[in-house]
């Protein structure tokens, strides 16, 4: 009981501190603040490791990529933020775009994390890649009937297709990447095809889609591998798999998760070291790690789940240019009623 | 009257509007910057349809909201059935549930891959027919099923108040249970029938979460999708713009049809009702019915979610929680009070300011409850964003003064919410005669003992209706939360937000779990309330 009434103290007093905008800081050195849309389960152990380590508070908020860019773009010079970090390379892209990161020159970085997992004007460096490829029934298809993102529009996936909504950034960064790869043309032709195919009406999450190839309801889908990466994780038996498309073309499509260092940081020194924390090798283990991704430092591994669906070559297009063309994808992808 | 007693309410209410007036005209100055291009591809490929569904799914809803909460307030209030008072309270608890839950835990049990149809295949075979979980229908009933409790407890209000003389003028036309509800009860209690319609088309058109995990698209999705896709916030705002501007229109032509009538109470002197006996089968059906909608509406969904939350509670349940839910609980109670404390001051300045100002400010003040919660929120941190600048401009100190604090939040939740409290308090003061203030004011009373020892009292019932209604919305609000609180301000709906965004959906059950069971105790005060009003008077 006597807890409960300190922590009804605690709270109206930082209830006061907050109504009076008061900084709440505690620890000793200057507190590094991140707006992540990586949410709390996926960061809050690593944070509070490196504040410790560091004798500092880390201070977060979470939300989506696109409030955390209005919320920065409101609060201008006066932010507190000093790091940005998006599950999605096209936030990055738009917050760049928007003028509310600022460039990092770091060896470290630089060297640990691959060319076209950054930006070239050092803005933004992935942490995580998630790969989006395709997901089939271990016990209805034959891996060798599967080759390209494109063949998946063949006649003979007609009823037996999957996908999740059009409204997603995974799949609008998918689409973006055809466009920039194959054209406009042919891949509207392509979207047309899929959507030909559908043996149900497009998915609101990966995970709901990957359920219904187990029950049957569909035999192959398109979807982020770490997902499944989750559902084999609570059963090993789940009877789908992996296939990486494209291996004979442009390789696999990849998006990230990754940060920037704001463009009014009061931080700035404490972000760009807590980057390159992230990226260095026994960290990147764990970041990818609790999330079933692939470590974005091409010399660390990743899990065991993550490694027995085999080695894939992505696809090496920057990822920021994925962003670039994503409204061009959204509205292929609108023309094409995929929902 | 003098012009000092209507100037002031007339002020009053345009002080109430103010911070509604702010946040529209940054969202107006915000869709300046719509792209001229985007707008003109919505318009080919988008606008239509997102137009058209939003219609489908809005009057699909307040239909079966209007039908389920009409007649269940009917039967718990005029008739007698096997389980009657258990349900008067009981068929509001929906209320704790938010839309977006009860969504998911639609789609993940009922459809094709979900453990129901799973088990019934398993034993019936394969070729068992079962209905599109994830279709308009699905998502109309589910938007329903939330919704449907504000449209029970405005009609139930209406009907206790009106009493006993209504029924008995009915039985004495010799109309019977049915007859008397749809021929003199319903007429009777139009206007907070109509309030709680429109309280629940409003949360249609905002609503995110539960047509996102439909998939079906509506104008909110459409601004989402100009925002978070093709990144033009400008475009985002302008669409919100043009619903609001639907909205408004669809408020005004609502109130012409309504027209001048004016309803106070049938009769001051209220006795309790004589309730009409369902004997036999007929109360049987009622008891079904009753119990149907309680199971499908909640019980059978909490049960989902107490499955999930027991699998997760070993790994995500600990002390943080207690911290979640005393936040969670603390902003709801804060919130609630102001916006009955403005809804107040909007309340009884509509009813004494002689020009149409107090009316229009009030209109303006309570259409946030329209506007997507993000859009809101967008509108909130750039107002609050320009004064910060201004601030530190004065003192040439850099920092947030008023952004990411707790006042940002509750700014936000009252722009959102105050129309959930202007709704019952303005029935309430609609139900105060003026014969009864004019014979106060003929005994000398001033304007301010008329409000403390006439309106106050009288209110009671509609201003708890309202603390009530905005405090278990503000537990399950999510945009405006995430978007302008302060750091170390997580609460209950943050963390479902957390779990869903991932996929996560089963893990988000123990929040979930949460919110509706902290939500559940207004709920229970609410109903008590309500029955004890209902002996007592």
């Amino acid at each position: 009981m006597s807890t409960l009434v300190s922590r009804t103290l605690g709270l109206a007093a930082t209830l006061a501190m907050s109504l009076a905008g008061a900084d709440q800081a505690q620890a000793t050195g200057d507190p590094l603040v991140v707006y992540t849309a990586r949410k709390y389960q996926l960061v809050d152990e690593l944070f509070q490791e490196y504040g410790r380590e560091r004798g500092i508070e880390v201070k977060f908020v979470t939300d989506d990529g696109a409030p955390l860019i209005a919320r920065l773009t409101a609060e201008g010079a006066n932010s507190p933020a000093d790091l940005l970090i998006t599950v999605d390379a096209g936030d990055l892209w738009r917050a760049t775009e928007a003028g509310l990161l600022q460039p990092v020159k770091s060896a470290m970085l630089e060297s640990a994390i691959p060319a076209h997992l950054r930006d070239p004007g050092g803005h933004w460096f992935g942490l995580a890649v998630r790969a989006r490829t395709i997901a089939y029934s271990a016990e209805r298809v034959k891996p060798s009937e599967l080759s390209t993102y494109v063949a998946l529009g063949d006649a003979k996936w007609k009823g037996r297709l999957c996908l999740r909504s059009g409204k997603h950034a995974y799949n609008q960064s998918l689409v973006a990447m055809m466009i920039g790869d194959i054209g406009e043309e042919a891949t509207e032709r392509m979207v047309r095809s899929w959507l030909a195919n559908l043996a149900a009406e497009p998915f609101s999450s990966d995970t709901l889609m990957l359920k219904a190839i187990a029950a049957g309801q569909c035999d192959v889908a398109i979807a982020n591998s770490y997902y499944l990466g989750r559902l084999q994780n609570e059963d090993p038996s789940f009877p789908v798999q992996i296939f990486w498309a494209d291996q004979g073309g442009r390789g696999t499509h990849v998006n990230i998760s990754g940060g920037g260092v704001t463009k009014h940081a009061k931080n700035r020194a404490e972000a760009v070291r807590f980057l390159e924390w992230l990226a260095s090798p026994g960290i990147q283990k764990r970041f990818a790690a609790v999330n079933f991704e692939f470590p974005a430092n091409a010399d660390v591994e990743p899990l065991p789940t993550v490694l027995a669906w085999g080695r894939f070559q992505p696809n090496l297009v920057n990822v920021g240019t994925i962003g670039k063309t994503q409204p061009a994808a959204v509205k292929l992808m609108d023309r094409a009623g995929w929902r | 009257m003098n012009t000092a007693r209507t100037l002031g309410p007339a002020l009053a209410a345009t002080a109430v509007a103010l911070p509604m007036a702010a946040i529209i005209a940054a969202v107006v100055y915000g869709a300046g910057g719509a792209d001229a291009e985007l707008w003109a591809h919505l318009r080919e490929y988008v606008l239509a349809q997102v137009a058209w569904n939003t219609v489908v799914l809005v009057v699909g809803v307040v239909a079966i909201a209007m039908a389920l909460g009409t007649s269940l307030a009917w039967l718990t209030a005029a008739c007698e059935f096997p389980g009657r008072s258990f349900f008067s309270w009981a068929l509001l608890l929906p209320m704790a549930m938010p839309a977006y839950v009860l969504a998911f835990v639609a789609v993940a049990t009922l459809d094709y891959a979900g453990a129901v149809p799973m088990a019934l295949r398993g034993w019936f075979g394969g070729s068992l027919p079962w209905p599109p979980v994830r279709s308009t229908g699905g998502v109309i009933l589910v938007l329903a099923l939330a919704g449907y409790p504000y449209v029970y407890l405005m009609a139930r209000g209406a009907f206790l108040t009106h009493g006993a003389r209504v029924l008995e003028a009915a039985q004495s036309l010799g109309l019977g249970p049915w007859q008397g509800l749809f021929r003199v009860a319903v007429p009777l209690a139009r206007p907070w029938l109509a309030g709680g319609a429109a309280l629940v088309a409003m949360e249609t058109l905002a609503d995110f979460g539960a047509v996102s995990v439909f998939n079906y698209d509506t104008f909110t999705t459409a601004i989402y999708k100009a925002w978070f896709a093709l990144f033009s916030i400008g475009t985002a705002l302008a669409l919100a713009l043009l619903l609001l501007a639907l909205v408004a229109a669809a408020l005004a032509l609502e109130r012409a049809a309504r027209g001048r009538a004016r309803y106070a109470a049938a009769d001051a002197g209220y006795r309790a009702p004589q309730r009409l006996p369902l004997a036999g089968a007929r109360g049987w059906i009622a008891f079904g019915y009753a119990a149907g909608v309680l199971a499908i509406g909640f019980a059978l969904p909490a049960v989902a979610l107490a499955h999930w939350a027991w699998k997760v509670a070993p790994v995500d349940l600990d002390a943080r929680y207690v911290d979640y839910v005393l936040r969670t609980v603390s902003l709801a109670a804060m919130a609630s009070l102001a916006c009955l404390a403005l809804a107040l001051v909007l309340g009884y300045s509509t009813r004494h300011a002689a020009t149409g100002i107090a009316a229009g400010a009030a209109r303006v003040a309570t259409l946030g409850y329209a506007v997507p919660g993000t859009v809101l929120a967008v509108g909130v941190v750039t107002v609050l964003g320009a004064l910060d600048h201004g601030i530190a401009a004065l003192t040439g100190r850099e920092g947030l003064w008023l952004q990411g604090t707790v006042l940002a939040l509750l700014l936000g939740y009252v722009a959102r919410f105050l129309a959930v409290a202007h709704g019952p308090v303005q029935g309430g003061f609609a139900r105060i005669r003026p014969s009864l203030e004019e014979a106060a004011r003929g005994l000398g009373f001033g304007a301010g003992r008329v409000f403390a020892r006439l309106h106050l009292p009288l209110l009671g019932a509609g201003a708890g209706t309202a603390v009530l209604l905005v405090f278990v919305d503000v537990m399950k609000e999510m945009p405006i939360t995430l978007m302008t609180r302060p750091f170390g301000w997580d609460t209950l709906a943050v963390r479902v937000f957390e779990m869903t965004a991932e996929g996560e959906w089963e893990r988000a059950a123990l929040p979930s779990l949460a919110i509706m069971v902290a939500g559940l105790l207004p709920v229970a005060l609410l109903t008590w309330r309500m029955e004890r009003a209902a002996r007592t008077a």
